[in-house]
């Protein structure tokens, strides 16, 4: 493989594959929120 | 089968609309629905074509400015508005409902073409083992079209049954179905859970064997090195977004249908980067595979990677099985990759399925079993008589061809206006998307959706419209391509606006005490309470 496909596949891998480990690592620093229903009064905002 | 009775006894929906039981449910179904067989087949060839490593620069670009926003307008309004693609659609606006039932169509046009090249590509694991294609004198080509497909000379319609495609095109239905009355949880959730790790297992193993084949170097030299050139020609940029657009699949319905079954305090953009992210993390490691297998091809032909370099049908049924031939431990390469294949296609064909299903629940508000049966039964009969037949590769080439240039991209773009531009949603949906996500929108977003997104589309379309107006496609006769390509995407048009006249009965799901209480909970987000809840 020439040095300049070598870069490019190397570049792919981290901006592709990092995106991904990224916005992996991004989601479990959020963890999942329990839904509950808002007990309130009609609001009269409809 | 049955026929549901609306009178007495009429089956109708018990409960709570379904959710995914967790978030990792549901990233993993969403991205089977958007790694498909394009991402195998397709992505590796449009980036070799398309400027091979500098492709990368007008991918990441259609990615962050177009398919990322647009993939987030689609959870936006599922999730806001709870509902299939048509219910969504009418909730948020009345006028917006035909706009659903035209994705609902488009669907049932993908959804039964679909399901024969899965059933293709099941039958050829069993032939990776027997070298089938072996005995014909033409090779895998001539195997493909005269001793599987016995394709018929001439574009057509026939009747004329190939039993070797319809029996395996009847275990796939059978497959599908089961999977779609088990329901979301059981069905759609589990049949991911287990097929997407088997799927990503496969392929990796897949990627390793390929790029050990000797000549493999050279297939990767010839994917990844830059053509700085091609950035300058606008086509290029075009079939970035163009690819983007149709691997993520967005603007199908079946994002909003996806998302409708999400928690309401969803993580819906945190989600949505992990979804696109890991579709572009298969693509790469399909273009890695498809083209270190190509380069062994070129080496065993003693011919340049150029020279065999190819994609969809052609790659996936006459390269591959060349390869098979030649290779050490072919057969188990060719297990991998139709296994692979029939993997990546089935979970997106419930996907597709899942758009119609929920539509006809939502309308008829019918429980998940007859309102499957009701839908999927006759789906997997027009797909059973017009597809395992000789003529069935021509019908699915002009369908394949139109339906997504003239059925997603066209309805891409009139949702993008309407909602973008027509009904000024932007700001509402953005709001709603912030709510509980963790990545939060702003007006770059809206302009992205409301800008990029129509200009991108329309370019496209124009594209498409005068290139196919132009010439004959395929060189099929103008009537098959009449009647099948700009007829069924007139069709298509026709059949939702009759759709959206059906009026709502009353035990669809338009006034769903349900939803009402979801509407509560989330104005009353939109809205905060002075004395304080949480928000």
């Amino acid at each position: 493989m020439s040095g300049i496909a070598i870069t490019f596949m190397i570049i792919s891998m981290l901006t592709i594959w990092g995106g991904l480990a990224l916005s992996l690592w991004n989601l479990s620093r959020h963890p999942e929120k329990q839904d509950d229903d808002i007990e309130l009064a009609p609001t009269g905002n409809e | 089968m049955s026929t549901p009775s609306l009178k007495k006894g009429a089956p109708l929906a018990e409960g709570k609309r379904e959710t995914f039981s967790s978030r990792k449910l549901f990233i993993l179904s969403a991205i089977g629905s958007a790694v498909g067989l394009g991402n195998i087949w397709r992505f590796p060839y449009v980036a070799y074509e398309n400027g091979g490593g500098a492709f990368l620069i007008p991918y990441l670009v259609a990615i962050l400015c177009a398919g990322i926003p647009l993939l987030f307008l689609d959870y936006a309004i599922g999730h806001r508005y709870r509902g299939s693609a048509p219910l969504a659609y009418r909730r948020a606006n009345r006028k917006a409902e035909v706009l659903g039932w035209w994705q609902v169509l488009i669907c049932f046009v993908i959804a039964i073409y679909y399901a024969a090249i899965i059933a293709w590509a099941a039958m050829y694991c069993w032939f990776s083992i027997t070298k089938a294609w072996d005995k014909n004198p033409d090779g895998a080509s001539g195997f493909f079209m005269e001793d599987f497909l016995q394709v018929a000379p001439e574009a057509g319609v026939s009747l004329d049954i190939v039993g070797g495609v319809f029996g395996p095109m009847l275990g796939v239905w059978l497959v599908a179905i089961i999977i779609m009355v088990a329901g979301v949880n059981k069905g759609i959730s589990r049949a991911n859970g287990i097929f997407m790790p088997l799927l990503i297992v496969m392929f990796v193993i897949l990627v390793v064997q390929s790029v050990f084949l000797p000549g493999a170097i050279d297939g990767l030299n010839a994917f990844f090195t830059p053509n700085f050139e091609a950035l300058q020609n606008p086509g290029v940029w075009a079939a970035a977004f163009g690819h983007i657009f149709f691997s993520l699949s967005v603007a199908f319905g079946i994002m909003v249908t996806y998302s409708s079954y999400m928690r309401r305090k969803s993580d819906l953009t945190g989600s949505g980067y992990v979804v696109a992210f890991a579709n572009s993390s298969f693509e790469l490691l399909a273009g890695i595979g498809v083209f270190a297998a190509l380069g062994f091809m070129a080496y065993n032909a003693n011919s340049a990677v150029g020279d065999v370099a190819t994609s969809g049908i052609g790659l996936a049924f006459i390269a591959f099985p060349t390869i098979v031939s030649a290779a050490p431990f072919g057969s188990v390469i060719g297990v991998l990759f139709f296994g692979s294949l029939v993997f990546a296609g089935l979970t997106s064909l419930i996907s597709i399925l899942e758009v119609i299903v929920a539509a006809f629940q939502d309308k008829l508000g019918w429980n998940r079993k007859s309102a499957t049966l009701v839908v999927t039964l006759p789906v997997a009969f027009i797909s059973m008589v017009l597809f395992p037949t000789t003529t069935g590769l021509y019908l699915l080439d002009t369908l394949d061809a139109f339906v997504n240039q003239f059925g997603i991209l066209a309805c891409a773009l009139v949702l993008v206006i309407v909602f973008g531009a027509g009904l000024g949603m932007l700001p509402r949906l953005a709001k709603h998307l912030n709510r509980h996500s963790s990545i939060k929108l702003g007006t770059g977003w809206m302009v992205l959706v409301g800008g990029i997104g129509p200009a991108a589309l329309g370019y496209m379309l124009i594209n498409e419209f005068q290139t196919k107006i132009t010439e004959s496609y395929s060189g099929y006769p103008i009537w098959f391509n009449g009647v099948f390509g700009w007829g069924m995407a007139g069709a298509l048009i026709i059949g939702a606006v009759l759709m959206s006249f059906i009026p709502w009965g009353k035990n669809s799901k338009l006034n769903d005490p349900e939803f009402e209480q979801h509407q509560k909970d989330v104005e009353a987000e939109e809205f905060p309470d002075p004395v304080g809840k949480e928000y």
